[in-house]
């Protein structure tokens, strides 16, 4: 024989599937909703867009050379998906700087400290928008209006900005106007769904998320326990409130489609490494995440809680794979 | 919906090359050493010396316990010796040295090809048959098949299950089996519930061999009580847990046997020799090879004799090809990669398998990323991402905990890992290392 044979143990063949394929895929996933937010927010999406995917994919590159001096892995893509995941939770006309340091302390703090890919217990993207909404408020919480595919970055920096709806219902209830009323300010559910209000750039275009779900669905790169228990929580949990009363309480739709629901139960919480392994346990997960949301909106001091609900989730991920097992074969005896 | 069974499970390419080719004869090879140790339990002691004479179906060497098997010799000619020699799992073993001569059989053999349908014997003959002629399961696990139809005490078997599923890609051996020996097949369905005093059977094919499916549901008429269950075409279906749980929806509990919950699984091809050996009065000394790779000249299903190097089953097949990058007894999935061609073929082997530089390959091993994905197609609801760093750490007692032993080998974890993690490497080292502490706690 020519060559030398391998030997090792089975099995001998593999599916080809690669970390590189899932995150290329969670980006694809992503696409219609940037589509969506640069046709509303213009120049300014992709700007932001690529600044914190450059600086995430550099800051990856220049830990993983220069300071822990271990192989550089750019090329697994998650750096790619962290940037743009970051990018989506802000809004289009943040000045680059502050992009810069989002990037930062999401690679460099909530990843690479931890020992990079797999071991960060808490979300990257997540931590760097939290940063960045408690060192800079005014700048992380005044939005652009949504005005078309031309508008440039640098002119939406001092243009014209507005509130979210969420921040709209917020201020009403505390001055004690009925949510009836606020509602004929607000934009329609269906503008909501369309993605034409203020807000973060990826989390506006409910539909566009939902494409990105389905997407990620039938290419198994996710499974629906999470996004499902999530959504299926809120509608529930604030559709109880509204039935109590309406005044005080928007409805359950209005919910959904407002803030970071959809970006967060598609994107955010279905994170791999810190969200946990077993369906029942990410059903816990996305319960926990859901009523946490509509506590921290409806009772907390700010008018959106997706992140912190995320966040404080993950913190539990350990414990939830620590207890609740996949369902072993063989663990009831059944003879039918 | 077909049937299935419900956790876990992958699809990898079926890849079934062979699935068409009819079986053929073997030429007979030169010289062969035929192991002692080709069967689950105690290895057989040989019962010829250095010089002997020999036939085709003679005892060559003799189950040693409870838990061993009988070894005809499957050729005709002189002992040269009996010595260690490398065997298909790589390890130096006692083996019969025989220079074969001509191809003499016992005359006590019914060669001719003959259906014969009806038997009389009571269950403790038709036991005492089996054990006699040295057969053990041929799907790969190689238990002998008379200390399987000693069902314990305190046990009930009510159902058989013939295991045609053939799940793992490429092989063909079973399908070809059931394509040319239906009838053979099922008349050792028909000898093996009798064995068992069951009065149903059923045969489970995955449904990606549908002219089999239609054959032997053609044949059914002249054998009561059996039946053909279609299965999906799904990776490990021919599990014999998964098998169960498809066909009787029941679970054989964590530790426990198939007659825990009423049920003894054998292979279509162990049907076959049961077949042969009640039947024609043959032990086991052939079986059907499926050889086959992409860039394999002339893939085939062979009847070989057991013994027979492998390096002849390859040279039958057109030789090694240029880009051959590993050789594997068995399936892609469980089957063992050899490190030398002059191995022989054993009673559990269903397959040779080349495989090509560039698939042979090991991707580079990345960092988990706690996708699940492990633990989502484990058939038996472990936690592979888990296990793995147990067993890298020697954590056992929690190893033990997390069900270590539960684990079949069945290697869909590592097949599907994104970062191509090793997993099935360490949990079989943990596999050893707990096993180890269970025995000793026993003693």
């Amino acid at each position: 024989m020519a060559n030398l044979i391998t030997v090792s143990p089975s099995p001998h063949i593999h599916s080809g599937l690669s970390v590189n394929k899932l995150m290329f895929g969670v980006i694809i996933a992503l696409v219609p909703a940037f589509i969506v937010s640069v046709l509303l927010y213009g120049v300014g999406a992709i700007v932001v867009t690529l600044i914190s995917v450059a600086s995430c994919v550099l800051f990856e590159f220049l830990i993983q050379k220069f300071i822990l001096k271990t192989e550089v892995r750019i090329t697994d893509g998650s750096a790619m998906v962290t940037g743009v995941l970051l990018a989506f939770n802000l809004p289009s006309n943040l000045p680059w700087w502050i992009i810069i340091i989002g990037a930062m302390v999401s690679i460099g703090i909530a990843k690479m400290t931890f020992g990079g890919l797999g071991n960060n217990p808490f979300n990257p993207a997540l931590v760097g928008r939290v940063f960045l909404l408690i060192s800079f408020p005014a700048q992380m919480t005044t939005f652009p209006v949504p005005s078309g595919i031309s508008t440039p970055y640098i002119s939406q920096v001092d243009g014209f900005t507005g509130p979210t709806p969420l921040a709209m219902l917020k201020e009403g209830i505390k001055q004690g106007v009925p949510v009836a009323d606020l509602m004929k300010d607000a934009p329609s559910h269906m503008d909501l769904f369309l993605g034409n209000m203020g807000g973060s750039m990826g989390e506006i275009a409910g539909a566009a998320l939902l494409l990105g779900l389905i997407f990620m669905l039938i290419r198994k790169i996710i499974t629906w326990h999470i996004p499902v228990s999530i959504i299926l929580t809120i509608v529930l949990f604030t559709g109880l409130l509204y039935l109590i009363n309406p005044e005080k309480n928007a409805d359950p739709l209005f919910h959904l489609l407002t803030g970071g629901i959809l970006l967060g139960a598609i994107f955010m919480a279905t994170d791999y490494v810190t969200s946990p392994m077993a369906p029942a346990g990410m059903i816990i997960f996305g319960v926990g995440i859901g009523l946490l949301i509509i506590i921290i909106r409806v009772y907390g001091a700010y008018p959106e809680g997706v992140s912190f609900a995320i966040l404080i989730m993950n913190g539990f991920v350990p414990l939830i794979n620590r207890y609740i097992k996949p369902k072993r074969f063989g663990e009831e005896i059944k003879n039918g | 919906m077909l049937k299935t069974f419900t956790r876990g499970g992958v699809h990898p390419p079926q890849n079934k090359i062979t699935s068409d080719c009819r079986i053929e004869d073997l030429p007979l090879p030169v010289n062969v050493a035929i192991p002692v140790a080709m069967h689950l339990g105690v290895p057989s002691k040989p019962v010829v010396d250095k010089g002997a004479e020999i036939k085709v179906g003679q005892l060559i060497a003799k189950g040693d316990g409870f838990v061993s098997a009988n070894i005809h010799s499957p050729f005709s000619g002189k002992v040269v010796k009996i010595d260690k020699s490398i065997d298909i799992s790589g390890y130096k073993r006692d083996a019969v040295f025989i220079t074969v001569e001509g191809d003499n059989w016992l005359d006590t053999i019914d060669r001719s090809p003959v259906l014969k349908r009806e038997f009389n014997h009571s269950p403790e003959e038709l036991i005492k048959i089996m054990g006699d002629a040295g057969i053990v399961g041929m799907g790969g696990a190689t238990f002998p098949s008379h200390v399987k139809l000693t069902v314990p005490k305190g046990k009930t078997v009510n159902t058989l299950v013939i295991n045609g599923a053939e799940c793992e890609p490429y092989l063909t051996s079973d399908h070809v089996l059931m394509l040319e020996k239906g009838e053979e097949i099922l008349t050792g369905a028909a000898i093996l519930m009798k064995a068992l005093r069951v009065e149903k059977a059923v045969v489970g094919i995955e449904n990606n061999k549908t002219d089999a499916i239609k054959h032997l549901q053609s044949l059914l008429t002249n054998f009561k009580g059996i039946s053909i269950q279609p299965l999906k075409a799904k990776y490990p279906q021919g599990g014999e847990k998964q098998l169960i749980k498809a066909i009787l929806k029941r679970e054989v509990p964590s530790g426990g046997l198939p007659a825990d919950v009423g049920a003894v699984v054998f292979n279509v091809g162990t049907a076959f020799a049961v077949y042969e050996a009640v039947q024609k009065n043959k032990p086991l000394i052939d079986r059907v090879v499926t050889v086959t790779g992409k860039s394999l000249k002339k893939p085939s299903n062979f009847r070989v004799r057991i013994g027979t190097p492998v390096s002849n089953i390859l040279e039958a097949a057109g030789g090694l090809p240029e880009d051959t990058g590993k050789i594997v007894s068995g399936g892609p999935m469980m089957g063992k990669a050899v490190a030398d061609t002059s191995v022989p073929v054993v009673k559990g082997s269903s397959g040779i398998l080349v495989i090509t530089q560039k698939e042979a390959r090991r991707r580079k091993i990345e960092p988990c990323i706690r996708c699940g994905k492990c633990a989502s197609v484990c058939p038996l609801g472990l936690e592979p991402y888990l296990l793995m760093p147990l067993a890298q750490k020697s954590i056992y007692d929690r190893l033990e905990k997390e069900r270590v032993m539960d684990c079949m080998e069945c290697g869909s974890c590592t097949y599907t890992c994104p970062s191509a993690r090793p997993l099935l490497d360490f949990i079989r080292l943990g596999k050893s290392e707990v096993g180890k502490i269970i025995r000793s706690r026993k003693k």
